[in-house]
Formats: C-alpha cells, structure tokens, sequence
C-alpha cells in the first residue's frame, strides 16, 4: 500500500489490517472506515491543490463520519425538494450543530434560506 | 419509376441517415453554441458577496445560481479572471508556455458564461491541444461498462475479469432490473479482483442505493449523481444542489471516490432547457460540480449524446465539456458512452479527438461487452469495437487505457471468475450454480450464450445480500475462506484504502501495485512537445504487440509445406523451345522451395493445374521453367516467352500475382495482367491458361475482367506481400532459368 497511510475510524493503523484478522473477526467496519482526521488531512491537500471546494467537501464528510449511514441517508433525504419544511430543516441544523456538525449545519441552514425562496420546501 | 435518382437513392440507403438531424432552434434549446438567450458574462461582487452573476442580479438567482455564486467561485482572482480577453484565454489554452496551473487558478474566478465564451472560440485541433494539457491525471485511463441482460451474475464475474485483463481501471455496471443491484455490484466486484489488483467498481442505480452500495463497501466509486443546468430540470431528477453536494459528503464520510454526471442536450431531451444553448447549461452543469466539491464530472452528452451530435458543432461542443470540467481542475470521464449514430465513422469520429488527446478515462464506459448485453444501451463503443480500439491505439502510438489480453490467460481468468462467483454464493447462501453454468459463463459471448437461466436465483440472491446486512469485509473473509486468498488480499487492498483517503483526491485511480495515481500523485506535466505523458517502454510494447501481428517468421513458418515444395524437382538449365504451340510457365524463385501458397488460398500446384487445364484445352503443350533472377513478374513474364517455342510465356509468382507476355514487349507491358491475387480463383487461372494458348496460335482471346469487389484488399494482404517478397527476394540467387518437373494431381 502507499499513500498516507494513517489510522482508521477504530484507531488501527491501515497497515495492519490483514485478510487473516477479517477472517477471525478480530477486524471490523470500523477499521476500514476513515477518520475525520484523515479527511481533514485530505481536504489539506486538496486546498494545496487548488481546489478549495473538493476541501469544503471533505471537512463536512469529516463531520458525518461520525454519523450512521440511515442518518445520512435520512439527512440526503430531507435536502431533496419538496421534503419538508425551512422550519424542519433549520431545526435539523440545530441538530447537526448539537453533535459537533457546525459547517453542516450552516450548509442546512444556508439551504433552508434558498429552500424558501427558490420553491424548495414542502 | 423509382423516387429521384439512383445517385442519391444509394445514398440515402447509407447508415448515417438513420441518424437524426435536427434544425437548430434555440427556443427548444436544440442549439449547441450561443443561443440568443445565452447571458453574457458578468460577475459582480459586493462586500465580498456575489450580488450579480451571468446577467443575473441576486433577487432572481434560481438554486444552480445560488449555489455556484456562495460555493463555486474564487472571488480573489474573479476580478482579474472576469476582465479577461476571450481570445486571450483562447490563446493560453493552447500556448505550451502556459501550465495548467495558470489556466485553472483563472478558470476558478470564471463564471459559467465566461468560461464558456473562450472554449467556443477554440477550433477541434486546438480543443485536443488543450485537453492535453489540461486533463488532471498524466497517465491517461479507461472504463468499462460490464453488464448483461439476465443480471447473471457468473458471467458478469467473467466479463469483469475480462474487462480488467483488457486494462479497464473502473469498471460500472447496472441493472435492468433495479432489484438485483447488489447481486450485480457483488458479482462484477468478485470478478474485478480475479482480473487484476485496483481496479475500481461501481454500480449505477437510483442515489440512494447507489450510495448504501458504496457504504457496504460492494463498490468502489459512485458516479450515477446527476446534475442538470436549469433548476426546473434538476428538481424533475429528485435533487436540489445541496442534496446534491451532501451525497458526494455521505461518499467521502465513508472514504469511496465519487464523481458526478451532466452532459449537453439532457435539458433539451427533457423538455427544459429553457432556450439556453447545450454548452451554456453545461457550463452551469460543470462549474456547479466545482462548486458542491465532486473531484470529477462524467460528461461529453452521456446520455444525450445524440441529441447534442444532432445539431451543427454538436459532436464539437461535447469535446469542449470535457475540456471545461479539466479547466475547473476536476477529473474528465469524458462520455463516449453512448452510441451517438449508426454510422461507424461518426462514431468513430466522435470518439478519436478524445482518445488522440488523452482523458483521465477516455470512455466513461466502454462497453466492455456486446451491444445487446449493455444495460446502460449500446455505448459509443461495445466489445464488438475492443480490437478496433486497440488497433487504433497501435495506429497512433497513444495510450487509450487498453491492452492485449492473452487467449490461454483470458481463458483462466474467466474460469477462475466464475467459480470465484460460484463459489461465494453458494458460501452464503445466496444461490447455487452447476459445472456447467460455470462452463458456459467461461466460454459465452455474450447472456445469449447461456441457455436459460433462473432470473429469479439472481433476484434472491439480491435480496439476501440487501436484508442480511452483509458487507464487503464478510466478501474477503469468504474469498479467503472459499480458497481464494489472492483476490481476498487484493478485496480488503481496495476496502483499505478507504482508510487514507488518497483516492477521493482528483482522478484517483490505481495502478496494479495499487499506487494511487491522481492530480495530487502524478499530476499531469505538460508543456508542448516532448513533455507530458509518454507511455513506459513496457507500457509500449503492450500498445504495439496487438495478437493480430505477424513477422515474416510467422509466415515463413505458414508457407512451409514440404509436400508441396516435393512436386518441384530441378530437371536442369532451361533452354529454349521450337514447338510452335509451346508456352513456357516462367515461376517466380520461391515456388517449390518456401511459398506454397498464394494469398487466394490456393497452393501453388492447385493454380498450375488450372493453367495447364486451359493450355490443354486450347492444344497447346507447356513447359516449366523457374526463373532465379529477378522476383519482378514482368520479367519473368518475358522470359518465359523468350524460351517458349509460340513467343508466349506466363509469369506467375507464388502469391498468385500472374499475366501473360510475348517475346517482343517490353517487360513492362504485356497482353493480360491477373493483379490482384487475393481475388483470383480457380476459374481465372483456367482462363488465363485458355487466353495465353489462345495467344500462342495467334487467335483473339476474350480479356480477363476483375471481379466485383468492396473489400479492403490492400489492408487485408499488404502486410502479407510485403513478407513474401521478401521471401522471394531472398531467394533470388541470380542464376539462369531452371527447367522444372511437376508431379501436379490435374
């Protein structure tokens, strides 16, 4: 393997994960899951590489790695259109801002403005 | 009578016009470039705020505006980047002392407008010129569609083996029926790490299951995440930018590259482009990309391809979508993904710019299997087109991402595939396949090639996968368990590199050491000639040994046939005859020692059987005489009649090439000429016998015709010919004229 390596969401570093610890299930989905360190590192070398949106992306994906996967469908789910309403999705960010999401919370917020304005909402 | 005239009733039977082509009418949005609706550029910002874009003041910004104006721009270049000359960005695009990284750090404070204007002002030579340069990735890539029409999943296994063999380094696959969605990402995963190491999988279906898929790690990458450039067509696709911008969130959080997908015409298709030209809305498309973080855009028409190739400068815009996604520094999975026309050389064309400049993936899916098995519908190019594909590769000396798969090695792959599938559902209970299934999934085709199967296997099969919560860390520990420790290893290799992240960086692929290779790791370098991108010897040598080559070796060793050469014996030095009805047969210097065949098929002895049949015919005798000093049939022609008792002689060279000659030509003209010998068969040679014995008792013969053809002949025989006048050469020793005996059968 290459790369930067690093620690997984479980604190194993990837280099020891192994085929034998999968099949003795001494290794878990947490330990092929990524860290928001490593994707706050990621977004790091995005913005080196001018791309400051792919960075933007990676820090709200660090705040969701802490997120179960039906909470983040559920959350895509709501910005769909015609979901819900401004009021629901602003209490949603208060949500995301109670469990540490504050850059996704700002992002629904910032949704439930234009929601509003643009016909959006339900 | 029949319409109008023959001429144009020929014509209008050509493929091509099956095609449709459509007046432009820029209200329907059938326009690919500067509809009278397109905004000219503006930007202006207030406070650090955007308050105008694209001659759109912020009160009317729809959701697409909105999102690109907070997100999407580089407001401390936007001032310099906006007062920017058209035609002088123009001129850095295609300038080699201009890097990329210039073009782009501009690029971000263009609005979509006008990054727009200079990409029309470019020609198509000077789009690939740009595209060379521009594209993220050095090292140019592919990807291949693997599907089939019953969802089987042994042969989706197989042909993905096979699509990896062939170098395709993402391979996508979907479903005709959505329900078998995870079967078909377990199968076509299973069969990618049978066919190499890091190659990249994805399964194409509605979002929200597309992205569960990646979570459970079943796939790789996503890239079914539409955007559209009106607001009205993009809330018709169940989306909103935001929404949007959180799914390529939900895939990072998980560490699973993602790009997303627009293309011209898809708003004209669907009703709602608004009056805005195919390139304008996907300068929205691309710039909204840039702006939600997505490191790449699959576009260049997709699935409107046709649509956008159906007005004047179409094909040529979806070039230019594809250099706009580079510009905003973004990887290009550049289309080609769709069967734009029925005409081979349109496709063909389409295709050619993208594969000569180069593109992270030159096909955003090549259809790695037949037409009829691709569920995303026929792409611009199917398994019916892979040896053209790599023929065309050789041609140019460029790297489109494919390679020659050895038979015996394709052979196993499958096999090993298909019984890696086999085998891990039946390990979990998913379904259970026979020998003979595996069997017949190695050797098919294509789906038509199996008999019949139970679809409803398949759909258990997926419906189990969906409900018992399995994930791809249960798929390694039954490869390994299954005895499959090789493709366990290189399973969990791609489920570990979520841990780092490398690959969600721009064009992320994998080599097959499982380097990642991307904007950050091998980002392209060039800079006009003889910079850039230069594929490795070894990576050459793969491009040039197509299995189709021959050496003059190869054919040496085809055209030796000892029983043949045994017919020919050496009676002596040839002198000349007196018989009045006498033609002498003048035999090029390889016949009976190295060339037993002519490029008709014919032996050697098969053809002399026909001649002396006609000069039977005609009362006249004949003798054989090989002439050793010269391979030029002309000459040989003439000296056979020079020995020939009637004046008359018959050149014939052991490719078949024949004609007729007298004593008093000059050796270049002659009485009748049988040039081209892949066309001359048995009957020709019987005529050729009759005519020169006809010529010897001074009688009129009825000259030879060339028979109708269209083929190709030159391209199928000149490399041929070129080997066996070599051979001939080589055994032109410079002696006289031998006399020959012949044992023929007649």
């Amino acid at each position: 393997m290459s790369g930067t390596g690093g620690r997984a969401w479980s604190g194993r570093e990837a280099s020891e994960l192994s085929v034998e610890g999968v099949v003795g299930g001494e290794l878990g989905p947490d330990d092929i899951r990524i860290s928001p360190e490593t994707l706050r590192h990621q977004a790091d070398v995005a913005r080196a590489h001018g791309n400051p949106q792919l960075a933007a992306n990676f820090e709200r994906a660090a705040e969701l790695t802490g997120f179960e996967e039906s909470e983040i469908l559920a959350l895509y789910e709501l910005l769909r259109p015609g979901r819900t309403s401004a009021e629901q999705l602003r209490a949603r960010a208060d949500e995301l801002e109670a469990r540490s999401a504050p850059i996704c919370a700002a992002f629904v917020r910032e949704a439930a403005t234009v929601y509003e304005r643009t016909g959006l909402t339900a | 009578m029949a319409d109008g005239i023959g001429r144009v009733r020929f014509m209008d039977a050509q493929r091509v016009n099956l095609d449709g082509f459509a007046t432009e009418d820029a209200r329907l949005g059938m326009i690919a470039y500067d509809s009278p609706a397109d905004p000219a550029p503006s930007l202006v910002v207030r406070d650090g705020r955007v308050v105008e874009m694209d001659g759109r003041a912020e009160a009317d910004f729809d959701s697409i505006d909105e999102f690109i104006a907070r997100h999407g721009l580089d407001l401390d270049v936007a001032g310099e980047a906006m007062a920017l000359d058209d035609l002088a960005y123009a001129r850095m695009l295609v300038d080699p002392s201009v890097p990329r990284a210039e073009l782009v750090r501009l690029a971000a404070g263009m609005t979509p407008a006008k990054l727009a204007a200079p990409l029309g002002l470019l020609r198509p030579a000077e789009l690939m010129i740009a595209m060379t340069k521009v594209r993220a990735r050095r090292t140019p890539s592919n990807q291949a569609h693997v599907t089939n029409r019953l969802d089987d999943p042994l042969l989706l296994a197989a042909d993905a083996a096979t699509a990896a063999a062939f170098g395709f380094r993402e391979l996508e696959t979907t479903v005709p029926v959505l329900d078998d969605a995870p079967s078909n990402a377990l199968a076509v995963t299973l069969g990618s790490v049978v066919g190499a190491a890091g190659v990249l999988v994805q399964c194409s279906v509605e979002e929200a299951l597309e992205l569960e898929l990646g979570m459970r790690g079943f796939v790789s990458y996503a890239e079914t995440v539409s955007l559209y450039g009106t607001h009205e067509v993009f809330v018709d696709g169940d989306d909103t930018p935001w929404s949007k911008a959180l799914l390529a969130s939900a895939y990072a959080s998980r560490g699973v590259k993602m790009r997303v997908t627009s293309g011209g015409g898809a708003e004209a298709l669907m009703g709602g482009a608004q009056g805005y030209s195919m390139f304008y809305l996907e300068a929205r498309c691309v710039a909204l990309a840039r702006a939600i973080g997505a490191q790449g855009v699959q576009n260049g028409g997709i699935d409107s391809a046709s649509v956008a190739a159906s007005v004047p400068k179409g094909v040529r815009s979806l070039t230019a979508e594809n250099l706009m996604v580079m510009l905003r520094n973004l990887e290009s999975c550049s289309g080609n993904d769709a069967l734009m026309s029925e005409s081979e050389m349109r496709r063909t064309a389409r295709t050619l710019p993208t594969l000569l400049a180069g593109s992270d993936f030159i096909c955003s899916g090549f259809g790695s299997i037949q037409r009829f098995d691709n569920m995303f519908g026929p792409s611009n190019l199917n398994a019916e087109d892979i040896d053209d594909f790599l023929a065309i590769q050789r041609d140019w000396g460029v790297d489109g991402g494919l390679r020659t798969a050895d038979t015996a090695e394709l052979e196993h792959l499958r096999r090993r595939a298909a019984q890696v599938a086999r085998d891990v559902y039946a390990w979990f209970g998913l379904a259970d396949y026979t020998d003979q299934q595996v069997e017949l999934a190695v050797d098919a085709a294509g789906s038509k090639d199996l008999g019949a199967t139970d679809t409803l296997a398949v759909l258990n099969a997926a419906h189990t996968i969906k409900t018992s919560g399995l994930t791809g860390l249960d798929v390694v520990s039954a490869l390994e368990q299954c005895g499959y420790p090789d493709e366990a290893r290189r399973l969990l290799d791609m489920l570990a590199a979520r841990v780092s992240g490398d690959y969600l960086q721009t064009a992320a692929i994998f080599d097959e050491q499982m380097n990642v290779l991307s904007l950050v790791t091998d980002p392209n370098d060039y800079l006009g000639p003889g910079t850039g991108y230069e594929p490795t010897p070894g990576r050459q040598a793969e491009i040039d040994a197509i299995r189709q080559q021959r050496s003059v070796d190869d054919l040496r060793r085809a055209q030796d046939d000892s029983e043949e050469f045994a017919r020919f014996a050496v009676v002596g030095q040839a002198s000349a005859g007196t018989a009045a009805g006498e033609v002498v047969i003048g035999l090029s210097p390889a016949v009976g020692r190295a060339i037993s065949r002519t490029l008709s098929g014919l032996t050697v002895s098969e053809v002399l059987a026909e001649v002396l049949a006609g000069l039977e015919e005609e009362g006249c005798t004949a003798r054989l005489v090989r002439i050793n000093d010269s391979i030029d049939l002309g000459s040989i022609g003439l000296k056979a009649a020079r020995l020939a008792g009637s004046g008359i002689g018959i050149g014939l060279q052991a490719k078949g090439t024949a004609l007729i000659h007298r004593r008093d030509l000059s050796p270049l003209a002659n009485l009748e000429l049988y040039s081209v010998a892949p066309t001359i068969g048995r009957a020709d040679y019987r005529l050729l016998g009759v005519n020169a014995g006809r010529h010897a008792k001074g009688a009129t013969p009825d000259p030879a015709r060339n028979p109708y053809s269209d083929e190709a002949i030159e391209a199928r025989y000149h490399t041929r010919v070129v080997a066996l006048v070599a051979i001939e050469r080589s055994l032109t020793t410079g002696g006289g004229p031998e006399e020959l005996r012949w044992k023929g059968e007649r």
